[in-house]
């Protein structure tokens, strides 16, 4: 491939200097140092069929059947972190928020709003990890957009993707469906992801090996839908933790639900990291993990068709819906007690008291 | 009020800093509220700083104390 | 968790709940109060409630050091916060507080104003070395659990001639706080808040030991039992006061005894004694001006008193008309009581402090225990 490479120094003088360059405001303004960095960037690493087109659009054949459709915005303070960068992130998020109508997910858009002065290293790690983990999806990045803010209008990088995927026939999930007697199941340990963030934050100042459970989901949900069709919802409990997601469902779903604390997994460091900063691991977010509501008598043979993928090795059955007029989620606590499990009240704040 | 934890005291540097851990969690904190802490010992962490030392032996005091609480088998039925 | 996990466990507590069953008398109420925030925190967060026998009462108690902070000190902040050169560092927990006009830090900062959360005293020592042309004011409050991490930055900052740091003093005393409940007419003459025995402070302990409480138990006849902040810590030290008061006794007893003593940390009291002294008299909210009730930096340390240094002065605020937080945190209401709670007063618009703080009442009740009014209401 060494034509092209000769083009390119023609078309745009000298390559984009990826050890110690910056993103400049020329960088977005829809001229050459624009295309230069699609070019060397963006198109080189994310590469597939549409991007090389070079078109303002990509044109799509879907396959048949109802089509799923979402989008999401990351921002991300540290964009690197033990397990994954905002670049993985946006194809994991938006990914997960697609199979959780039980879609394949297909295609995918990013649009970048980058600030001035970023290091063009650091933009090439992210697109790189972008690629990576569209590449083992099996999901393409089909088009997207680059915007260059002055340094200061924004914190370094902010993606945002949107994806749409395909819907196998006669498959309905939906967050209204939940009925009392279903069953609550996660696929795994809780807020791993919050804490990995966490632990990157120099004003939190503590150590700790965990690592973000960031992944994509849909081939867990495949399997899932496969083993257990009767699913009557799926859902991602990302900001907001579990307590979030499930209130959510309640709602939606005009019920209640008992959870119980003892079958919730957490890892032993993800529970210190939240004693010590007075935190409740049920609202610390996490991106790899999914809900599952389902009838009961299918939930011993989802959780085992679970077990058995690499992503849900820990899934565990956690609770019950209830006929419940206040859509309470209650929890049986490991002590012996009840209590309820509110929706997060904005974000959580480390506390001394 | 005042959200404090046991921890394990598992480096002892100078100017009374220290590093604690928890289930595999590290964090520096200060030992200038309390004298004589040895690596090992286990401190009541408030803030980032050690307000006072956990007996051990009193623990097990009062988890033996707690465990014994429970009725007789035979009240147990009753109630 | 070493030493926290064992103090969760739910068998025991079932072998507790039980014992407890069988020794309380019928015919009589226990009316008690947990002080402090970390009980209230506790008795919510594990459903401790639902393991005591139905004549247990707990009355939550005003020992949350964000809930009983007045507005006017919190606009006392607001006021320092907007001064253009000032970097306020504050503890996470007060950021959400609403002061006067509903404006809280967390809004002054969204408007620009230079606010830091820190999680502790020693983390705006090193803003205010990072940043030498920014004047770093450290907003301190608590109770004398929190005064002596306060009393080592202000020494650690004149011991390295740190001139761009100051810290704006909130302690408070909790011996003072619990004379006030005890001498206040609803305790002392119209018996509205019957109160049998207190829940003593865990962590304050730790500093202050139990020796302070050595007096209510002597001077009001209630027993007072110092009590860990873990359920089993919770639970064992109410049968420990059901039973001083099932045989009369009203003594100063110690449950938390693997981390307090009766004289507490000497080496701590000291360092506070050496930085601070007693204020005449402090405004908190719902108890009113105490007098000697708080602490101020003394004439040795002024030059880190950020009151002194930006010439702060106090002027009382007024509360959210209907509501209830006094009434709350002396314990004259629940917090179903109030008009606002859980209408025009829940955790994302809170009105008064108590339901700002997770370890306030009305945030307590709301959070982890709404579903029991539902019960009794359906």
């Amino acid at each position: 491939m060494s034509a092209p490479q000769a083009r390119t120094r023609r078309e745009f003088g000298r390559p984009l200097n990826f050890k110690r360059g910056v993103i400049e405001l020329s960088h977005g303004s829809g001229g050459r140092a624009m295309a230069q960095l699609i070019n060397e960037l963006f198109a080189k690493y994310l590469a597939n069929p549409w991007l090389e087109q070079g078109n303002d659009q990509a044109c799509l054949e879907l396959p048949a059947g109802r089509v799923a459709m979402t989008t999401d915005s990351y921002v991300i303070s540290p964009l690197f972190f033990p397990g994954g960068d905002i670049g993985s992130l946006a194809v994991h998020g938006t990914i997960n928020d697609i199979a959780m109508s039980g879609a394949r997910p297909l295609h995918l858009s990013a649009g970048f709003i980058i600030e001035a002065g970023f290091p063009l290293r650091d933009l090439k790690q992210i697109v790189e990890s972008m690629a990576g983990a569209a590449r083992a999806a099996e999901v393409a990045v089909v088009t997207g957009d680059t915007k260059v803010v002055e340094r200061g209008k924004a914190d370094g990088v902010f993606i945002n993707t949107t994806g749409i995927g395909v819907i196998p026939a006669g498959l309905h999930l939906s967050g209204d469906l939940a009925q009392p007697g279903d069953c609550i199941l996660i696929n795994g340990t809780i807020g791993d992801h919050g804490v990995a963030v966490m632990s990157e934050r120099t004003e939190l100042d503590f150590e700790v090996s965990v690592v973000s459970d960031s992944a994509a989901l849909h081939d867990l949900v495949r399997v899932m839908v496969a083993a257990a069709p009767q699913i009557r919802c799926l859902r991602d409990p990302t900001r907001g933790g579990l307590a979030t997601t499930l209130n959510e469902i309640a709602r939606q779903s005009n019920v209640g639900m008992v959870i119980q604390e003892a079958a919730i997994p957490v890892l032993p460091e993800v529970s210190a990291v939240c004693e010590l900063l007075g935190l409740d691991p049920l609202y610390v977010a996490n991106e790899g993990k999914l809900i599952a509501v389902c009838p009961p008598q299918h939930a011993q043979s989802l959780v085992d068709a679970m077990k058995d993928h690499p992503l849900g090795r820990k899934s565990a059955l956690i609770g019950e819906v209830a006929a419940d007029p206040h859509h309470f989620v209650r929890m049986r606590t490991a002590f012996g007690g009840s209590r309820v499990v509110d929706w997060l009240s904005s974000e959580q704040l480390p506390r001394i008291c | 009020m005042c959200l404090a934890i046991p921890a394990r005291v598992s480096q002892i540097y100078d100017d009374d800093r220290a590093i604690i851990e928890i289930d595999g969690v590290q964090k520096e904190i200060s030992l200038a509220l309390v004298d004589d802490v040895a690596i090992g010992d286990f401190v009541i962490v408030h803030v980032g700083y050690a307000l006072g030392r956990l007996d051990p032996a009193e623990a097990e005091k009062t988890l033996e104390l707690l465990k014994g609480i429970s009725p007789t088998s035979s009240e147990t039925i009753v109630s | 968790m070493k030493y926290i996990d064992e103090f969760r466990d739910g068998v025991t507590a079932s072998g507790v709940a039980k014992q407890m069953t069988l020794e309380v008398k019928p015919e009589r109420k226990y009316n008690l109060m947990e002080f402090c925030g970390g009980h209230t925190h506790a008795i919510y967060r594990y459903g401790v409630r639902d393991l005591l026998p139905d004549n247990v009462n707990m009355i939550h108690g005003p020992g949350c050091p964000v809930c009983v902070l007045p507005i006017g000190r919190l606009d006392m902040a607001l006021h320092l916060a907007d001064r253009d050169g000032v970097t306020l560092c504050t503890y996470g927990d007060m950021l959400r507080v609403p002061g006067s006009k509903g404006r809280s830090l967390l809004k002054a900062k969204a408007e620009g104003a230079d606010i830091r959360m820190v999680y502790s005293a020693a983390d705006a020592l090193k803003l205010a070395h990072q940043l030498p042309e920014q004047q770093v004011v450290f907003f301190a409050i608590g109770f004398e659990t929190t005064t002596p991490p306060t009393a080592v930055a202000i020494q650690t900052a004149q011991a390295r001639g740190l001139e761009n740091f100051t810290v704006f003093c909130n302690h408070v005393l909790t011996p003072s706080a619990i004379a006030n409940i005890l001498e206040s007419p609803d305790v002392r003459v119209l018996g509205t808040v019957p109160i049998d025995g207190f829940l003593g402070p865990a962590h304050v302990s730790v500093v202050i030991g139990y020796q302070p409480y050595e007096f209510f138990a002597r001077e009001y006849h209630k027993p007072v039992v110092i009590s860990g902040f873990e359920p089993l810590d919770v639970m064992q030290s109410i049968l420990m006061l059901i039973r001083q008061l099932n045989s009369g006794r009203a003594e100063v007893e110690n449950q938390y005894i693997r981390a307090v003593s009766r004289h507490g940390n000497i080496k701590a009291k000291r360092m506070v004694a050496e930085v601070f002294e007693l204020r005449r008299q402090f405004e908190w909210r719902g108890l009113g001006v105490v007098p000697y009730s708080a602490l101020r930096i003394n004439d040795r340390y002024s030059q880190f008193d950020a009151e002194a240094r930006f010439n702060l002065n106090y002027a009382p605020a007024k509360e959210h008309n209907g509501c209830e937080c006094g009434a709350i945190l002396r314990g004259v209401l629940q917090p179903m009581d109030c008009k606002l709670f859980a209408t025009a007063c829940t955790p994302d618009t809170p009105m008064g402090s108590c339901m700002v703080s997770s370890e306030g009442a009305c945030a307590a009740h709301y959070i982890y225990g709404r579903y029991q009014d539902a019960a009794e209401t359906a």
